[in-house]
């Protein structure tokens, strides 16, 4: 198999990820697309290491999911505490630092 | 061992001034007049032996140069903190440390109730340290520490009634009039450095006449510099304005810095460099020529003023004026001689005008002041003795002096001749202004507190008014204390008066002209260079100056007594008849607005230019265009922080997008 192919899906995934961040408004949706955008980072890797026939890649995918899994902690922590002090879950209301 | 004795001279005082000045706070009620009066005689006495110790020397070796320690050295230039011993500079040792120790006397008792009494010790020693360093200094270097000191010692004593704006105001004046003279000197001591590389007193005035030609620029340059310091500090015009606002201290500073020994100081800074000035007749001319235009001008502001301190202050400028022209003409012994018997009654005249203020319960105007002679004798004395030896009448101490000067101008003829007519009117002047004094303020029916002091035999209890203003006066530290002494009350300032007195009247008979000689055979080893060294008039024609100077004083007095006895009424009359010249006289010529005028005003214009224009303009502008540069960047790409997450997203993306896509494109 191409490695064309796993590079392409990685690409729409990223894509996708990218989109949804873009175009999302609610922060967990946000938490979800960048998780997708890492996921195809994750699977660029481990296409390349497949390609190379080392296993430098999947080093790197497993630092890769331990900051994603921190990122996701901290990330669902600001949404809890937005929640809890009941701002809307809008990440364009929040613009208070607007220079 | 002279020198030794010279060391001791400067130390007493310096010593008194330091021991008063850190232990005051523990020093019992009296213990600082004490210490003053005893370190000042201490001086005195070392004066003395000094005397005696250079009177045992050859005539040739009388001067000694001794230095302690190097005070500053800039490669191979080296001022030694030096002190110079020659007869000149004892006879103004003695001169000063005698005066100043009768002053401590009487100040032991004037001030007896004052506040600042320790303050007032302290000061006053200090004062005597600085002009002994002044008189005693060894080279240029020196002799400018001493004299911005004693500039700054009379500041201090001016100011010493802090509490008085006008004494305050005062004391500034003569500090920064005192000031630009330093400058002068400063100036002075440059261009001396820079024609001969010296600044040593021996070694400048033994190369002086190799080094220039007579009347050359640089010479006439350095003596108008040392003038201008000289004109500042004896306060000859046109820097004379100080001297009648420093009255406001207290009546033994006027007698001690104000008349006897500071401003003397410009008279031996000239005679101390004859050697100079000989060099540079123009200056010399123009020092004389100076002080013939003080001695008038004071003159007929001290006939018309009626402050009683600031007449005598006009007086001294006048006796000054005196010795400027004596030593601008030539007449250098007889200069001094003036200046030890101007110290004398001058002295005098300040210590029973004091003793007048305070029965007069610090008020200073002659027009109140009536019937003291019942109320006062012995200051009446006092006062009496003080005018006739200041206006030279016969046998009194001023009558050898001054005429011996006037005389000099006489003998020297040509242009001096004019002088001589300037002094000779000058004389007469003195003579009514002293007299003025004694006739108003001495006959006649007693004034209210004249009336008192007979009545109830202690001094009137006035309220503390400013004599200058006629404000009142809070009642602190700072102010003259409430209770008044005088002389008839209080034996110290009795014995100074006493002693000055009898000097006044006997100081002369060493100066008699053919007969002793006295202070010209002292001064002869300084002054035996000199190219009026031999010359001078003959006995008889001495005689006869003092014969013109006599009669010209007893006319004076004559005049003196028709104007304000006899005919009281005719002051007045010539009053409205020369409306303008009176406006003149008691406005002191204008002095003071023409400085305003010419220099004050300028220089306050130029103040507010610099703070108008370049302070606000340049520097304000500079920084305040520093920050507005920084605020507008700042407000440029303020913008770009939009708060707005998915735009961060946007930028960021795109912006590593670019990166990444630039370093494909390099790698291609």
């Amino acid at each position: 198999m191409d490695i064309e192919w796993f590079l392409i899906l990685s690409a729409l995934l990223f894509t996708i990820g990218f989109i949804g961040v873009l175009v999302r408004r609610n922060p967990v949706v946000i938490l979800l697309c960048l998780e997708l955008m890492l996921s195809a980072g994750a699977l660029a890797f481990i296409s390349f290491s497949r390609m190379l026939g080392n296993q430098d890649g999947q080093v790197f995918v497993l630092v890769v999911l331990v900051v994603a899994a921190c990122e996701v902690v901290v990330g669902l922590g600001l949404v809890v505490a937005m929640f809890r002090r009941r701002l809307p879950l809008d990440v364009d209301e929040m613009k208070e630092l607007k220079g | 061992m002279t020198s030794t004795w010279a060391w001791l001279v400067l130390l007493f005082p310096l010593l008194g001034s330091l021991t008063i000045g850190l232990t005051f706070k523990t020093l019992p009620d009296r213990a600082a007049g004490l210490i003053g009066i005893g370190a000042i005689v201490a001086a005195f006495v070392c004066g003395i032996l000094a005397v005696i110790g250079l009177q045992g020397e050859p005539s040739e070796s009388r001067h000694i140069a001794s230095s302690l320690w190097e005070y500053a050295a800039v490669g191979d230039f080296k001022i030694n903190l030096g002190i110079y011993v020659d007869p000149l500079s004892l006879f103004m040792v003695l001169v000063v440390t005698g005066v100043s120790s009768l002053i401590h006397i009487y100040s032991f008792s004037y001030m007896k109730s004052d506040q600042g009494y320790h303050r007032f010790f302290g000061y006053l020693n200090f004062f005597v340290f600085s002009m002994l360093v002044l008189v005693l200094a060894g080279n240029f270097i020196v002799l400018i520490v001493g004299w911005a000191l004693v500039g700054f010692a009379s500041y201090a004593l001016i100011s010493y009634w802090y509490r008085r704006s006008t004494a305050t105001k005062a004391g500034m004046k003569a500090f920064v009039i005192n000031v630009i003279g330093d400058i002068g000197l400063y100036v002075a001591a440059i261009l001396i450095f820079k024609s001969i590389g010296s600044v040593d007193y021996g070694t400048v005035f033994e190369k002086a006449p190799e080094v220039f030609s007579t009347n050359s620029w640089e010479i006439v340059a350095i003596c108008l510099c040392l003038l201008v310091g000289a004109f500042a500090k004896s306060a000859q015009m046109p820097f004379h304005t100080w001297l009648a606002d420093a009255m406001e201290g207290p009546t033994p500073v006027s007698s001690l810095i104000h008349a006897a020994t500071m401003v003397t100081a410009g008279v031996y800074l000239i005679a101390r460099c004859h050697t100079l000035f000989e060099l540079a007749p123009t200056a010399a001319d123009v020092a004389a020529f100076v002080g013939l235009a003080t001695l008038l001008i004071a003159g007929t502001i001290a006939i018309a003023v009626t402050d009683l301190k600031r007449i005598i202050a006009y007086s001294t400028m006048s006796q000054i004026g005196y010795m400027f022209v004596g030593v601008g003409i030539g007449a250098y012994s007889a200069s001094m001689f003036h200046l030890m018997t101007h110290a004398f009654f001058k002295a005098l005249l300040f210590m029973a005008a004091g003793s007048i203020i305070s029965a007069m319960a610090n008020m200073q105007d002659i027009d109140k002041m009536k019937g003291f002679r019942k109320a006062m004798p012995f200051t009446a004395v006092m006062l009496i003795i003080g005018s006739l030896a200041l206006s030279g009448f016969p046998v009194m101490s001023g009558w050898f002096s001054k005429d011996e000067i006037i005389d000099f101008a006489h003998f020297r003829g040509g242009m001096y001749d004019w002088m001589w007519v300037g002094m000779l009117i000058g004389a007469f002047m003195t003579a009514i202004y002293s007299f003025r004094v004694i006739f108003r303020i001495l006959p006649g029916p007693a004034c209210e507190e004249a009336q008192y002091l007979i009545d109830k035999g202690h001094v009137i209890h006035g309220e503390p008014l400013n004599p200058a203003t006629g404000e009142h006066e809070d009642t602190e530290v700072g102010y003259p204390g409430e209770e008044h002494h005088i002389a008839e009350q209080a034996g110290g300032m009795k014995f100074a008066m006493a002693v000055l007195g009898l000097l006044s009247i006997i100081a002369g008979v060493l100066q008699i002209p053919g007969v002793d000689d006295v202070v010209t055979k002292f001064l002869e080893p300084t002054f035996e260079n000199s190219i009026f060294a031999h010359m001078e008039p003959t006995t008889s024609q001495a005689w006869l100056g003092l014969t013109e100077g006599g009669i010209i004083s007893i006319l004076g007095i004559a005049a003196a007594w028709l104007l304000y006895i006899k005919r009281p009424d005719l002051p007045l009359k010539f009053r409205q008849r020369f409306k303008a010249i009176h406006t003149l006289c008691v406005n002191k010529w204008y002095g003071d607005e023409i400085i305003d005028f010419l220099i004050v005003n300028p220089a306050k214009a130029i103040g507010r230019f610099c703070n108008g224009v370049f302070e606000r303009g340049v520097i304000n502008g500079a920084t305040a265009g520093v920050a507005g540069l920084t605020r507008s960047a700042g407000a440029a790409v303020r913008d770009l922080q939009t708060g707005m997450l998915r735009s961060y997203a946007v930028l960021m993306l795109f912006g590593i997008l670019a990166i990444v896509v630039y370093f494909l494109i390099r790698s291609i």
